[in-house]
């Protein structure tokens, strides 16, 4: 059916199948970006083998480095093992019963504007994220993913005059190759886990981010990745360089539809800075959840990783986790270059039957460096939150310095809270502190809020904003707005 | 305004109030005294709505509302304040936010529209101004560092604020030095009204030196056992309670 009768069809389309989705809506109107989107898609049959990715890697037009590339990857994680320290259990995935490649309409990618189909621009719309040029987004450039591929990235020429290159990653390969050719997989190595290696083998998009020596990054870059074929896995790759003295604050946002599968969502994240450089990594991650009964929801089992590689650079990594069916998820750092400062804000919610491990690696490896961790936690329902870190102090990162804080908080008697550090210090002039706390809203906090008139949700939302603020304080200001209101949805009416 | 007939309330299944009546009406000072454990602080709470507090028998009813079986926020929004005696901390919220939060939620419920940043912070610093307390009160969070003064000279901020027909003051002397006191006890005065009701529970006369009530009621195992003028709180100064304790034999 092409693309042009679908939208026919919608006109006339019967009264039942509407109905339907109005209940469907109905039955689950806290989660609101459940919708899917109806297109003409390109979607490989499930399964994995080397034909498949020799096929994805010749509808993306790659060359043979690229090619090579992946099937090394793919060699590797034939070798290795699904990890399973996750703190609570999953049917195990059949890698066989994914679709590894899915594209809206025959045309693997857009030349411009004008040829992106216009259910995509609506449904970016719908997403509040508007792609065409006279609606775009001031202030900030969107590179937007939908399945498998890069839609459209706004404001690109504005970037250019800089010498800022901002494009989805499969252009990136075609038209910046030696850069990709330097920096991919110099942070996240090929074999670095089973997920990592299954992102390379079979990674389909994803944004590509070069700030050049001494600029800073006019405008906030921002990747946004829907989900919306069922069946199939997105795997994007991310690869962002600041180069000396360059700074860019670059954001994150995700959804995909209500099904009642699991779906996977692996991606790789990969981040260098030189000396002198800072990157900020914002992420509100809001993939569908599941259900009450834990039915459905996203996978989400992510690698990123920062390399702090020259002297006095910076990597932050803020990230409001409050969908998937299951999270796992460590953003590190690896501090290399002196004086160099790696730091984590993270608010993780667990609800319903979501469970969330997440936390981060820090290792410490040259002089003076730095790294603060604050996690936060929320469980929930029958939500399971685990933070899993690990500190590492190597001998030569002399005089460094670390500190963790870690809380949790608990609503109802059902969920539960776990947390796993590991510090390794290996010198003795280096100084890592580390303190962890739980709680739980207290019926007293809730009281005086409802004796000033607020709801018993609105008290929550309020508590819990509060209890956020560290990690908040570190998003920009119109995501710290979307995460708070997130928060809201996702734990209205925990408290009974 | 509030009337108050046979209250009985239980706390963890223990009676407390035992057929208590009470009737405020508008532009009235009472104040409530007792010794401890007489179940004055029980009254405040479960005239604000807590839910550990029991209403097992009798009625209660604010501007003709039914109060026993309503949720403390709707009570709020009638116009019930409750100032507390252990004002809660609330880490990460600052107090502007959180009574721009409150007062937009009770206009909400009459229908006006939400003040704005803006509007608010106007709105607030007047209320600062009128309760005579200083700037950083506003963006410090909700209770959180504030010494047991500060805590209540903040309840009576937002007493200011949210500008209630009735209020509750819950101990709001206890734990004052002088000057605290006078403070507290000129803010309230400024927003006495003849539309606004107090109803102070107070464990000491000294509070009413300050704030001078139209009736004073003794309050002794879980009912008011007399009622009078200011006087009867000069009273019990002079005598102590053991004066209401001959009086009513266990």
């Amino acid at each position: 059916m092409s693309s042009h009768e679908i939208m026919d069809s919608e006109y006339t389309g019967s009264r039942v199948e509407q109905s339907n989705q109005k209940a469907a809506e109905m039955a689950n109107t806290e989660y609101k970006h459940g919708w899917t989107t109806d297109i003409d898609s390109d979607t490989f049959a499930p399964g994995l083998n080397e034909d498949v990715i020799r096929a994805l890697s010749a509808k993306k037009e790659e060359p043979e480095w690229m090619l090579e590339w992946r099937l090394k990857a793919y060699k590797q994680w034939l070798t290795m093992e699904e990890p399973h320290w996750l703190n609570g259990d999953y049917p195990k995935v059949d890698y066989q019963d994914v679709s590894y490649y899915s594209a809206p309409s025959k045309k693997a990618k857009y030349e411009s504007m004008d040829e992106v189909p216009p259910e995509l621009l609506e449904t970016f719309e719908k997403l509040g994220i508007p792609l065409d040029e006279r609606k775009q987004l001031a202030g900030v450039a969107v590179d937007a993913v939908f399945d498998s591929v890069s839609v459209a990235t706004t404001h690109q020429d504005i970037l250019g005059k800089q010498g800022i290159i901002f494009c989805s990653f499969s252009e990136a390969v075609q038209n910046h190759p030696d850069l990709v050719k330097q920096y991919l997989s110099t942070v996240v190595p090929t074999n670095d886990n089973f997920y990592a290696a299954l992102n390379s083998a079979v990674f389909t998009d994803g944004s590509f981010a070069f700030i050049p020596k001494g600029v800073k990054c006019p405008m906030d870059l921002s990747t946004y990745f829907r989900i919306n074929q069922a069946q199939t896995g997105q795997f994007e790759r991310t690869l962002i360089i600041a180069e000396e003295g360059a700074s860019v604050n670059y954001l994150e946002g995700c959804t995909a539809p209500q099904r009642d599968e699991n779906q996977l969502h692996a991606a790789v994240v990969e981040i260098v800075a030189l000396d002198n450089a800072t990157v900020n990594y914002s992420t509100v991650q809001n993939w569908y959840a599941g259900d009450e009964e834990g039915v459905g929801g996203i996978y989400n089992f992510v690698t990123k990783r920062g390399k702090c590689q020259g002297v006095n650079s910076r990597i932050s990594w803020t990230q409001v986790e409050t969908g998937s069916a299951i999270t796992w998820k460590y953003p590190s750092c690896l501090l290399i270059g002196d004086n160099s400062v790696g730091e984590f804000y993270s608010v993780a919610v667990s609800n319903k039957r979501q469970l969330a491990d997440t936390g981060t690696k820090m290792i410490h490896i040259g002089k003076n460096t730095k790294s603060t961790v604050i996690s936060k936690t929320i469980s929930a329902g029958r939500g399971q939150n685990s933070y899993r870190g690990l500190i590492q102090v190597m001998p030569k990162a002399a005089h460094s310095r670390s500190y963790t804080q870690c809380d949790s908080l608990l609503i109802g008697d059902q969920c539960g809270a776990h947390t796993f550090p590991t510090i390794e210090v290996k010198n003795t002039t280096s100084n890592v502190e580390h303190e962890a706390s739980t709680s739980k809203i207290s019926e007293d906090q809730l009281f005086y809020c409802q004796q000033r008139g607020m709801s018993t949700d609105d008290a929550v939302s309020t508590i819990i904003n509060g209890y956020c603020k560290e990690v908040f304080d570190h998003l920009p200001m119109e995501f710290a707005v979307e995460a708070s209101n997130l928060l809201g949805i996702t734990l209205e009416g925990s408290v009974g | 305004m509030l009337h108050v007939n046979n209250f009985h309330v239980n706390v963890e299944d223990t009676e407390i109030l035992r057929g208590l009546d009470l009737t405020v009406n508008a532009g009235e000072v009472h104040a409530i005294m007792g010794p401890n454990g007489s179940g004055k602080s029980t009254l405040a709470q479960a005239l604000a709505g807590h839910d550990a507090y029991e209403v097992t028998d009798g009625t209660a009813t604010f501007l003709d509302n039914d109060l026993t079986e309503m949720p403390p926020e709707e009570r709020a929004r009638l116009g019930l304040f409750l100032a507390f005696q252990y004002p809660v901390e609330i880490p990460g919220i600052s107090n502007a936010y959180f009574l721009q939060s409150s007062l937009n939620e009770v206009r909400k419920s009459h229908g006006l529209d939400e003040l704005d940043a803006l509007e608010f912070q106007e709105l607030l610093a007047q209320k600062m101004e009128l309760v005579n307390v200083p700037m950083h009160f506003a963006d410090r969070n909700v209770n959180e560092g504030f010494s047991g003064g500060e805590k209540k000279r903040n309840e009576i901020l937002q007493m200011a604020v949210m500008e209630p027909k009735l209020a509750i003051l819950d101990e709001t002397d206890s734990g004052l030095d002088i000057d605290a006191l006078r403070i507290v006890s000129e803010g309230i005065n400024n927003l006495r009204d003849p539309e606004r009701a107090f109803v102070l529970v107070t464990h000491y006369q000294r509070l009413l030196d300050y704030v001078k009530p139209d009736f004073v009621h003794v309050l002794y195992q879980g009912r008011i056992v007399k009622s009078g003028g200011p006087e009867l709180a000069l009273e019990l100064e002079e005598k102590g309670y053991d004066w209401i304790r001959e009086m009513n034999p266990a």
